[in-house]
């Protein structure tokens, strides 16, 4: 394990800061920034499986909103933080939180309760509905990061965006592991989706070029822990 | 004179002008089908077991009062591959015409065009040809219960190999259906040589109580001409593992010189792929070989098909994809190379040369290792002796049935309690509860949820009346677009592109012909620059260009690096396994071997010891710094990864630190950090315990859960049960980010709902199929008391067999923190260089 520690080391800094302001890649997809006390946590998609239902008659399994809830709590009982903030596609459509069930609302509250909570706009939830706690904001300025949830290309210093859900894939030795992960340039970064049913895009794709034009890392979501992949080890899809 | 009383003269005549006799069990059925009953008809390949099945028809519509108004649909032929309904379709003219009966036959299959299809409702024709799909189609029509009101006989085609699956369950439900529909229907099963018929005559006719089953009548074929069936003998020696069999490729060629028509069976793709570049390497009379296997360009499988029935090839190298199928007649020997690993499926392949029953079929066995020498031996025996290896009855899958529940409901309204009376007459669901049908009908309304979310939303409705209803049109063609049980891996093409000479390292799309389809799967692993074998072929893996794996030739003499991809490879049936453990325990038997093995058995007699037939063999012994165990339980490789899995884990909570273990058909090794001969000596219970029934208990659960497998069965569940929808082969790929992930909704729903449906039919999939968990609680509860265990200080004969597997596969409990581990140390040298 000697060789991971020294490669922690190495690889840590270029990853782990952004516009002079330091990053924590959780384990659970979550974005811990302690000078701030702020936990983000992007793309939570709630209630996409009855957003399926109701659309389409494929009746996905309702437990989506509870297991990324808790896997939220889980994450807030660890950090404690003053702030959460949700980057934007919160809930999977605009209907979402009227199809909410009670319990899960009140999960809401709970994890609000003696916290900022921001809802920053996404693309699926631009008009967020009353009734679910926390404010509204279209973007978010912490020092020197700007977080929003859709990136912009051009020159973003100190940008942290979600929307695009990446996921990193590894090919060796005739296996294959993709992940979720976090996609950073020391610029910008681009953060995993958190949802219990939010799928990935690979990072590989032509979507990640304009933002990252000289290449990136990205921080694969392991089952033990972060792992740091240069560009030339990930695999198209 | 044909004289028979109960055939119409006219049919008489017709046998005498073709100068045939009637046969004993073509009458017997005649007399069956005519006194209302259905019977199972088990007849071995060149019996005349098609015209039997349609004899009864073919009369009852002869007899029809000249002059009547064309009745309904009178016969439906049910056959597992489209190709051979229509082959029957062909076959049924003849002594149509030549008779002269007012008879009209057709064929309904997904080719048949939509015209067509709406006419074949409106004016049935008397006689239909179809599949299993088309049937459940046919039944879940609103007009079904009309088209199907004169319905008098259906005949099952291949009923052997149909029941054995999923596929079967749905046809049983479509079959109780139609009892329903026209009560007294007549059903007869034609099928090939079974050990335990009873199962098909259940299957056959509605069952009342799963304790005492009601059963078809009984028509047996004997022997026809017995096999002259063979072990290729060679006199080089064969090595201890490998399935390549390139020792013996010369032989096979000089067999395939000195016959007409050869059909060459190998068991998976990979080993076909081999063979095939193996023999046109030795082919300088350039004969005309060819490759048939189910990852071919379909185009090009139907250019060997058709080149094969003009007579056109001299041998055909082909996977099971060739076990079934229209009669070749020019076939004058079958080879068969690798372990054949069930009775039944090698007399199958067999019965695929001469399809005459004088005459006797030709087929050698050819051995790719000393053990598969044993397992022919085995299976010659068994030949000799006409034994079978037939799957046990299968118990109705869950998700099946919902499929089935939908398109009732699309049919008509129901009523649960009729419906239920009327699926548990299916003889694999005879055993199914009320409260299990319940949850199932919960299912198909609202998904079967305990949380209660989606009730506006339901599929079904129960109306006032106590009926249920199917919601909406939009619903129902839901049903149609997702029927049938069989779920296709997903695939991407695999295309020929041309490299660009000036820039090294770019291909053009698009430009080269498609070579057939591989597993997502495995293209997904495939990187840049990988060479691999396919379409007989050295491949070089050039990218993935949306849903395309493009390919350029590799250059001449370029071994391919990747080894294999994953193709249909069958365990070895318990009923051979049992075989040829009895044949090791008894040395009387081993003069029937060649020497080579018996050498190899005195070998491991002298050095360890041979086990007996219901024994566990243990070894124990140091090698390079690590220590092994290897076990022997002749359970199959399946059940055996499952076993390591499971040996592993134990390991690890006993603190031996395991490192890995590797599995093959006979037996596993395992090898850890810690001695574990030292360790079985001063604890005697430690083996008894290690290999305790209770290992499928938590652990199993455990393991099952995490693994791959279940997660790619799950997935087939759910699309079978209507859950997530079926993606059809040339639908535009959806962007990732959109589609939903079996895996994460697999997630979500064992951890908040593991008791539900869906969940339980891939845990009973589990059990018989990817992981022989069933077959593994009969090994430990055989073992119990019997195992025997060997200290060594080295490697014993028997154990270098499945020790030449290290390396082979892929190490098993390898996790994916590993492989990101090492690519992450790639990060580590770009910084460093």
């Amino acid at each position: 394990m000697a060789l991971g520690q020294r490669l922690e080391k190495i690889v840590r800094p270029s990853g782990l800061t952004l516009a002079g302001e330091s990053l924590t890649f959780d384990l659970c997809g979550g974005l811990w920034l302690e000078a701030h006390r702020t936990l983000v946590v992007s793309d939570l998609h709630l209630e996409k499986g009855s957003a399926y239902a109701a659309r389409s008659g494929q009746f996905l399994p309702p437990y989506d909103t509870r297991e990324t809830l808790a896997c939220l709590h889980e994450a807030v009982a660890r950090f404690d933080p003053a702030r959460v903030v949700a980057l934007g596609d919160s809930f999977h459509d605009a209907r979402g939180p009227d199809r909410m069930e009670p319990g899960d609302r009140a999960m809401i509250a709970a994890l609000q309760e003696g916290r900022d909570w921001v809802w920053i706009a996404g693309n699926h939830d631009a008009a967020v509905n009353e009734g679910v706690g926390g404010r509204y904001a279209e973007t978010l300025t912490l020092g020197g990061l700007t977080l929003r949830h859709e990136p912009t290309p051009g020159v973003a210093d100190g940008e942290i965006a979600g929307h695009l859900h990446p996921c990193g894939k590894v090919a060796m030795r005739g296996r294959a592991v993709r992940r979720r992960c976090f996609v950073t340039d020391g610029h910008r970064l681009v953060m995993p989706a958190f949802g219990a049913y939010a799928g990935g895009l690979n990072v590989r794709d032509r979507a990640f070029e304009p933002l990252f034009p000289n290449g990136f890392t990205a921080h694969l979501l392991g089952d033990g822990r972060v792992f740091a992949i240069g560009r030339t080890m990930l695999a198209r899809d | 004179m044909s004289g028979d009383p109960l055939l119409p003269p006219i049919f008489s005549d017709w046998f005498d002008r073709r100068g045939w006799r009637p046969r004993a069990h073509q009458l017997d059925l005649l007399r069956i089908a005519g006194s209302g009953r259905s019977a199972l008809l088990v007849a071995p390949t060149g019996a005349g077991k098609t015209l039997a099945g349609f004899l009864p028809s073919l009369v009852a519509l002869a007899g029809r009062p000249k002059g009547a108004k064309a009745g309904g649909l009178h016969t439906l032929y049910v056959s597992p591959l489209k190709a051979l309904a229509v082959d029957i379709a062909r076959n049924l003219d003849a002594p149509i015409a030549e008779i002269g009966l007012p008879v009209r036959v057709e064929t309904r299959t997904g080719d048949t065009p939509a015209h067509k299809r709406t006419r074949q409702i409106d004016r049935p024709p008397d006689i239909l040809l179809t599949t299993p799909e088309q049937l459940s189609l046919l039944i879940a029509h609103r007009e079904a219960a009309a088209l199907f009101a004169e319905l008098r006989c259906v005949v099952l085609d291949e009923l052997h190999a149909l029941v054995t699956s999923k596929r079967g369950d749905l046809l049983s439900l479509a079959l109780a259906r139609l009892h329903r529909l026209s009560p007294g229907l007549t059903a007869i099963g034609l099928s090939a040589t079974v050990r335990e018929p009873d199962e098909l005559r259940k299957y056959l006719v509605p069952q009342k109580a799963p304790d005492a089953p009601s059963l078809a009548d009984l028509v047996v074929v004997q022997g026809g001409a017995k096999p002259d069936l063979r072990m290729l003998e060679i006199d080089r020696r064969l090595p201890l593992a490998g399935h390549t069999a390139y020792q013996s490729m010369p032989a096979i060629y000089d067999l395939i010189r000195a016959h007409r028509t050869v059909l060459v069976f190998v068991n998976t793709r990979l080993q076909a792929e081999y063979t095939f570049q193996e023999l046109w390497r030795l082919n300088d009379d350039v004969l005309p070989i060819a490759l048939h296997h189910g990852s071919l360009d379909a185009q090009q499988r139907r250019r060997v098909e058709a080149a094969m029935a003009a007579g056109q090839l001299r041998a055909i190298v082909c996977t099971a994809t060739l076990d079934l199928g229209i009669d070749w007649g020019d076939v004058d020997l079958v080879v068969n190379i690798g372990a054949p690993k069930g009775a039944s499926r090698i007399m199958q392949r067999i019965g695929r040369a001469n399809h005459r029953m004088d005459e006797p079929s030709k087929a050698y066995l050819v051995p790719a290792n000393r053990f598969e020498i044993l397992e022919c031996r085995a299976a010659l025996d068994a030949v000799e002796e006409a034994a079978q290896d037939t799957p046990d009855a299968r118990i109705g899958a869950p998700d099946v049935l919902a499929q089935h529940v939908l398109g009732m409901a699309c049919a008509d309204a129901f009523d649960p309690v009729a419906l239920y009376d009327e699926v548990t007459a299916a003889a694999p669901y005879v055993g199914l509860t009320w409260e299990e049908f319940e949850q199932v009908v919960d299912y198909v309304a609202t998904g079967g949820y305990a949380l209660r979310a989606y009730e506006r939303f339901a599929k079904i409705l129960r109306g006032p009346d106590g009926l249920w209803r199917v919601r909406d049109a939009r619903t129902a063609q839901q049903y149609r677009m997702n029927v049938g049980t069989i779920i296709e891996a997903t695939t991407v093409k695999v295309r020929l592109a041309r490299s660009l000479r000036g820039k090294p390292g770019t291909v053009l799309p698009k430009t080269g012909r498609v070579l057939g389809e591989i597993e997502e799967d495995f293209a997904e692993t495939l990187t840049v620059g990988d060479t691999f074998l396919f379409a007989g072929e050295v491949l070089r893996f050039e990218g993935l260009a949306e849903d395309e794996a493009l390919v350029t030739k590799a250059g001449p003499g370029t071994d391919p690096a990747i080894p294999s991809y994953a193709g249909a490879k069958f365990p070895l049936s318990t009923f051979l396994a049992a075989r040829v453990r009895a044949l090791i325990a008894d040395p009387f038997e081993w003069d029937r071997l060649p020497k080579q093995v018996s050498d190899y058995l005195l070998q491991q007699r002298r050095r360890s010891l041979l086990p007996g037939p219901r024994d566990l063999l243990v070894e124990t012994f140091p090698r390079g710094g690590r220590h092994y165990l290897t076990a022997f339980p002749f359970e199959g490789r399946l059940a055996h990864q499952t076993l390591g899995m499971l040996l592993t884990r134990r390991l690890e909570r006993a603190r031996l630190r395991p490192l890995g273990f590797a599995a093959n058909d006979y037996g596993i090794a395992i090898w850890t950090n810690r001695d574990l001969s030292e360790r079985i000596g001063f604890e005697p219970r430690f083996l008894e315990d290690l290999f305790a029934e209770d290992m499928l208990g938590d652990d199993l659960e455990a393991w099952l859960d995490e693994s791959a497998m279940m997660k790619r069965t799950f997935r087939q569940c759910a699309v079978i049960a209507g859950l997530i929808e079926r993606r059809f082969p040339g639908q535009k790929k959806t962007g990732r980010q959109v589609t939903i992930s079996t895996d994460l909704v697999y997630d979500v729903l064992r951890k908040h709902q593991p008791d539900h449906l869906l969940l339980r039919a891939a845990r009973q999939d589990a059990a018989t199929g990817l992981l022989d968990v069933r077959r593994l609680g009969m090994m430990l509860r055989r073992i119990q008391g019997r195992i025997i265990h060997k200290a060594l200080d080295r490697v014993s004969p028997l154990s270098v067999s499945v020790m030449l597997e290290i390396g082979r596969e892929r190490v098993y409990g390898e996790g994916a923190d590993e492989i990101l581990a090492e690519a992450e140390a790639q990060l580590l040298e770009e910084a460093l260089a």
